[in-house]
């Protein structure tokens, strides 16, 4: 495998598909990148699952069920990209349930109010929009097309969210008290879902010379904090933050320092949720286990009888 | 060609606690063919119809849709796609615009 070959054929905006050639370190990166990705869908069905029977009418139940339902899709596009570089779908949910692979940090996080899944929606899906897009121009075939959906899909979760904020920040003192909580709690969070500045992240130049990553994630970030401001100025909400400055020159927002000694906490196993997530994440799998037994006893009776009457 | 070694995606030689994996393809509207929208594991065609209805077309994307076992897929290898599709590579004149017209010469 001549890796200067691909290289130039990826920055040539050529797409990689499953049977081409690659390089190992190409084909194990994406594995890891587009699991821990799925993984993060799946697991982050939980946050918001978890207020389904308590949505505070039908019709936000009805949007809250759609969404965790579009999560749980999402995890399900993914695992079949991964897939598609020969990874095993057994395996992976195995590197998942043991430990040996993460998923973003910010699932390890509570939903303690209805408004935290409403800010969920805003911040968190409008955090990952701004991650994902320029995913769907990533180098290979199988992720950027399962990305493309995944996009499409995100939007409605964002406008979701900002909605149901909206109808807290315009409604009684105790409910908007509970939109600016929500948004004290998810805002930092939500920042560091870009991940550490590209000089501590040691993979970015890589990715970006395979076509995996466009932008940094300081730039991802930035993107993400020039957007929401104006739109917790809108909902009439305070952002966190005491440093927060518009850049006149540059029309961007400058934040303050993120506290990345608390995603390094969160990351290594010790946020809030991370042992309760895992836990229902496996005890799902486990109970399901009779009806993956069930089906395939079903579909072998039947292929039986087939074989049988032919 | 040849049966592919492994096949458009996924491998179904270990599958999912005994499903296997399905292609499918979706046709989006009535006059359009069907396309590949991904994958499945599914135990039998009939889970991997409904599977696929309810993980590709929550939203209407589909009137119809094909399922097919990705073990029964027979691709072309793409380590020959040179030679494989090598034949017509020299044949510009198969395309009108290999052809010359004489400006004034209209609707041809």
């Amino acid at each position: 495998m001549d890796e200067q070959a691909f290289t130039a054929r990826v920055t040539g905006d050529d797409r990689v598909e499953p049977r081409d050639e690659m390089p190992d370190g190409y084909r194990r990166t994406l594995v890891r990148q587009i699991a821990q990705h799925a993984h993060s869908e799946i697991i982050g069905m939980q946050p918001e699952g978890n207020w389904i029977t308590r949505a505070p009418s039908l019709r936000r139940k009805a949007i809250l069920v759609a969404k965790v339902q579009d999560e749980a899709g999402h995890g399900l596009y993914l695992y079949s990209a991964a897939e598609t570089l020969g990874a095993d779908r057994d395996e992976l949910l195995d590197l998942l349930h043991t430990g040996r692979q993460k998923y973003s940090t910010i699932f390890n996080y509570p939903a303690t109010s209805w408004a935290d899944v409403a800010a969920i929606g805003w911040l968190v899906d409008g955090a990952a929009i701004v991650n994902q897009v320029p995913l769907t121009r990533c180098s290979y075939g199988p992720y950027a097309r399962a990305m493309v959906r995944i996009c499409k899909e995100e939007s409605f979760h964002q406008r979701q969210g900002f909605e149901a904020m909206a109808v807290l920040a315009a409604g009684s003192p105790a409910q908007r008290r509970m939109a600016q909580e929500a948004l004290d709690r998810w805002w930092w969070p939500a920042l560091m879902m870009f991940g550490p500045s590209d000089v501590d992240s040691p993979n970015s130049a890589q990715s970006m010379a395979w076509g995996i990553k466009r932008f940094s994630n300081d730039e991802l970030r930035q993107r993400f904090v020039d957007a929401t401001v104006p739109q917790a100025e809108f909902l009439g909400l305070v952002v966190p933050d005491p440093d927060l400055r518009r850049d006149e020159e540059t029309g961007h927002y400058r934040t303050g320092q993120i506290d990345w000694s608390e995603f390094a906490t969160v990351m290594r196993g010790d946020g809030p949720c991370n042992r309760e997530r895992l836990a229902r994440r496996v005890a799902a799998h486990d109970d399901g286990g009779w009806v993956r037994e069930a089906a395939a006893a079903y579909a072998a009776k039947h292929a039986a009888a087939r074989a049988v009457a032919a | 060609m040849s049966q592919p070694q492994r096949p458009l995606s996924g491998s179904p030689q270990r599958p999912l606690s005994g499903s296997p994996l399905w292609e499918v393809f979706v046709r989006s509207r009535r006059g359009l063919s069907h396309t590949h929208a991904g994958s499945l594991h599914a135990p039998d065609a009939h889970m991997a119809l409904r599977n696929a209805r309810d993980l590709y077309t929550r939203r209407q994307e589909g009137v119809s849709i094909w399922v097919v076992r990705a073990g029964d897929v027979v691709a072309s290898s793409p380590d020959e796609k040179d030679a494989f599709f090598d034949p017509a590579g020299d044949k510009p004149y198969r395309h009108p615009t290999f052809y010359e017209v004489p400006d004034e010469v209209q609707h041809l």
